[in-house]
């Protein structure tokens, strides 16, 4: 399964499940929900944060938080 | 007998709440989500009709009622405790147009408290650019409670917005979503365990990690209630966010309507840049040098104003009062004391001119995302690093602003290390030491008092993120680190807030810093002048010199000193002298390091003093008197106290010592505890001693 932590700069996906309890509840809260579509602005360097936008919110996460998010590629 | 309302002001970060809060009572005070700016609970009055008063209350910007830092604690603090003082007849929920399905969820949490609730949609003017349209009675009746549309740009919605608070009792205090939605067996339980308590109320308290004032844990234990395991209690969590989102999705598919071809993005572009690899960090460099250039460059213009000015001051006072111990109190003690409060003004009013524009144009949040990584090796979180630039300019306000890191581990760490940073009370202290004891001589074209001065910030710096590295490793304390932080809009900033956020956060630094410089000044100036025994009382008989060969000037100084040396601090600096001669300092410069104790900058005022230049002030000239004095001393066997050794071990006592009661006071109130602000004193000082001891023992 891939999570968001393997997604690229112009990634785009959707978030198929959070249901790992060390996801922050305020991560959901703040829009991080299934079927909700992700998309990656940018990469901090050296494996930092990631830069991410979920339903016109805009947040920044760490790299751990976001291999807890599962998420599914739309083809084409 | 006037009624008074208490309204909770509340709303996510970056929704413009401040303004809503400027525009009711008049009085204008912010809060920005962002690091560097202190968060509290602030309070204003509003004038309603027939001589009803409303008490505003702004509380800091928060996502949700699950509070994660010290500052969202705030907030749900003041919203569970109903015998709280402050406790809210109503609360106004401020929400973001572009962001309002987001906002909607903590507007749900507090209904679901059985709070009235007002709905306000801030920043309506920007509906049309984003092709937003909203249809407010139907979005009444599904939210059950009132909507005002506000924009920061014109105030018309005012009066309206005060009729609603006026007329508060017919607000619908149902809550919004029933509990039994997430999971029935669990919440019937415990609302039948706990008859008299509401139940959401219990579930938010079961749910956080802080324990409230009237109910806590404790109690919810005693009534030997059925206990989930965490991550039972994060699965239901989960579902009742999943349920609220699912809820305001179906009251916005008919409440709102959006034209997504209208929504155009600006910014991204800009974001592009600024969070760059290799741009990100070179902008971020070239706007750190911009400002301590400024903050050194433009604010020695109005300091040497406002010290000229006291000394002016003082100079008047001994002048036209009657000579006696009480002028010389006030001129010597207090005026003197003051002065040395106010001369920090044009610096501090500097920097949060600066990091308020950071802060409103949403430029730091970009910092953070850039810098996280790096500094978490050293056991500090991206956040740090607001804390750690104010630190340049003083530690106190620099504290403050760690109250957002929501690791604990994280936010206590910073505040250890954020004294190593070279605050600008060190500044006049160096510039005297350096031009004592570094040639003003130049190498490859770097003069070397330059390269010295520059030298003192690195080890500074160095001592912060150095500390930090081992003090991550030493503290065991678990506490989960994690970063949910958003990213918002640029926006320009208002010179309005910005001129607020300077006049508050000066106004603060003053009366914190203040009560202590003052209390020392006047503790520091009663042992100099005063002390027991003959040599005190008649230091004239005691004058080594020819009384004829001497000009009366000279005799003046050496009677002067005479007295000092028998006062008590003169007793005091000669009782513990064994102490800092290892470091190269004879009893006069540990009085200066006594008394800078209290406030570093006190060491050049109490050298001063000590080698008696009259009516010192930081003018070049006193400077250079003071200078040529303390060149010349020298210990009983002609040896000169400054030399190069003995002041660099003071640069470097200096560099490393906690040396700032405020600071320290500060450390306590942000930790809660003494033993936080006793360790971090007791390290700095022993570090500072241990490091200056070896650099003077191998230079001398």
């Amino acid at each position: 399964m891939q999570t968001v932590a393997d997604l690229k700069k112009g990634d785009k996906a959707i978030i198929k499940d959070v249901s790992d309890s060390s996801i922050p509840i305020k991560l959901l809260e703040m829009g991080c929900l299934p079927g909700n579509e992700i998309e990656i602005i940018q990469l901090a360097p050296f494996l930092g944060p990631m830069y991410i936008n979920i339903n016109g919110s805009h947040l920044a996460i760490r790299k751990e938080t976001a291999k807890l998010i599962l998420i599914e590629i739309p083809k084409l | 007998m006037s009624k008074q309302i208490k309204v909770a002001l509340i709303g996510n970060p970056n929704t413009g709440k401040t303004s809503i809060f400027n525009s009711l009572t008049g009085l204008n005070q912010k809060i920005a989500n962002y690091p560097g700016v202190t968060v509290d609970k602030k309070e204003g009055i509003c004038k309603l009709d027939r001589g009803v008063k409303a008490h505003i209350y702004d509380l800091p910007g928060t996502y949700s009622l699950n509070a994660s830092s010290m500052d969202e604690n705030i907030v749900v603090e003041l919203l569970l405790n109903k015998n709280n003082k402050d406790f809210p007849d109503l609360a106004i929920i401020v929400s973001d147009v572009e962001n309002l399905k987001r906002n909607l969820v903590l507007f749900t949490q507090v209904k679901d408290l059985k709070i009235p609730t007002i709905l306000a949609v801030n920043m309506s003017d920007r509906m049309k650019y984003k092709g937003i349209e909203l249809d407010i009675p139907i979005l009444e009746k599904s939210l059950d409670t009132k909507i005002i549309l506000t924009t920061n740009r014109s105030s018309d919605w005012t009066d309206k917005l005060k009729n609603i608070i006026s007329n508060y009792t017919e607000l619908s205090s149902t809550n919004f979503m029933n509990l039994d939605i997430i999971d029935s067996n669990y919440f019937q339980n415990l609302q039948k365990t706990f008859p008299n308590q509401e139940l959401y109320k219990l579930w938010v308290v079961i749910c956080q990690d802080a324990n409230f004032t009237n109910i806590d844990k404790k109690f919810l234990e005693s009534k030997n209630f059925e206990t989930k395991t965490l991550s039972e209690l994060k699965r239901l969590q989960q579902k009742e966010t999943i349920k609220r989102y699912q809820l305001i999705n179906n009251i916005l598919r008919t409440g709102q309507k959006i034209d997504q071809s209208k929504a155009v993005g600006f910014g991204a572009s800009l974001d592009k840049l600024l969070t760059h690899k290799v741009f990100g960090y070179f902008i971020f460099f070239l706007i750190l040098l911009g400002i301590f250039q400024v903050i050194y460059e433009w604010a020695t213009v109005p300091m040497d104003f406002i010290d000229a000015s006291f000394a002016q001051m003082a100079e008047w006072v001994k002048i036209n009062l009657p000579n006696g111990a009480m002028t010389n109190l006030l001129a010597d003690g207090i005026i003197t004391g003051i002065g040395g409060i106010v001369i920090f003004i044009p610096q501090i009013a500097f920097l949060f001119m600066f990091i308020s524009i950071l802060e409103e144009s949403g430029y730091m949040s970009r910092v953070v995302f850039l810098m996280d990584k790096i500094m978490q090796k050293f056991g500090l979180s991206g956040k740090s690093v607001v804390p750690l630039i104010s630190g340049v300019a003083c530690a106190i306000p620099a504290i403050m602003a760690t109250r957002n890191i929501e690791s604990w581990k994280e936010r206590l760490i910073t505040i250890l290390v954020t004294p190593f940073m070279t605050c600008a009370a060190r500044l006049p202290v160096y510039l005297i030491i350096v031009a004592l004891v570094i040639p003003d001589e130049t190498i490859f074209g770097f003069n070397y008092q330059a390269i010295a001065l520059m030298s003192l910030y690195i080890i500074g710096f160095l001592a912060a993120v150095g500390s930090a590295y081992i003090l991550n490793s030493v503290l065991n304390i678990r506490s989960r680190s994690v970063l949910v932080m958003e990213m918002p809009n640029y926006k320009i900033p208002l010179i309005k807030d910005v001129l607020y956020t300077i006049v508050e956060k000066t106004k603060t630094f003053i009366v914190e810093a203040g009560k202590i410089i003052l209390a020392i000044s006047v503790i520091l100036w009663f042992l100099a002048t005063n002390g027991i025994g003959d040599r005190f009382d008649n230091p004239q008989d005691y004058v080594t010199q020819d009384i004829e060969l001497i000009s009366e000037n000279d005799l003046q100084s050496e009677i002067a000193s005479i007295k000092l040396e028998n006062s008590f601090i003169g007793n005091i600096g000669k009782t513990i002298e064994p102490i800092f001669k290892p470091l190269g300092y004879d009893w006069k410069i540990g009085i200066g390091l006594i008394t800078s104790f209290a406030a570093r900058e006190v060491f050049v005022g109490t050298l001063a003093v000590i080698y008696n230049v009259e009516s010192y002030n930081d003018s070049e000239e006193k400077r250079l008197e003071l200078k040529k004095i303390m060149l010349r001393e020298t210990d009983a066997n002609g040896n000169k106290i400054f030399t190069l050794a003995s002041g660099i071990s003071l640069l470097l006592f200096y560099a490393f010592a906690m040396q700032c009661m405020s600071t320290l006071a500060i450390v306590r109130t942000e930790t809660n505890s003494w033993k936080w602000p006793a360790l971090q004193f007791i390290i700095m000082t022993l570090i500072a001693y241990i490091v200056s001891l070896i650099a003077y023992q191998i230079l001398s």
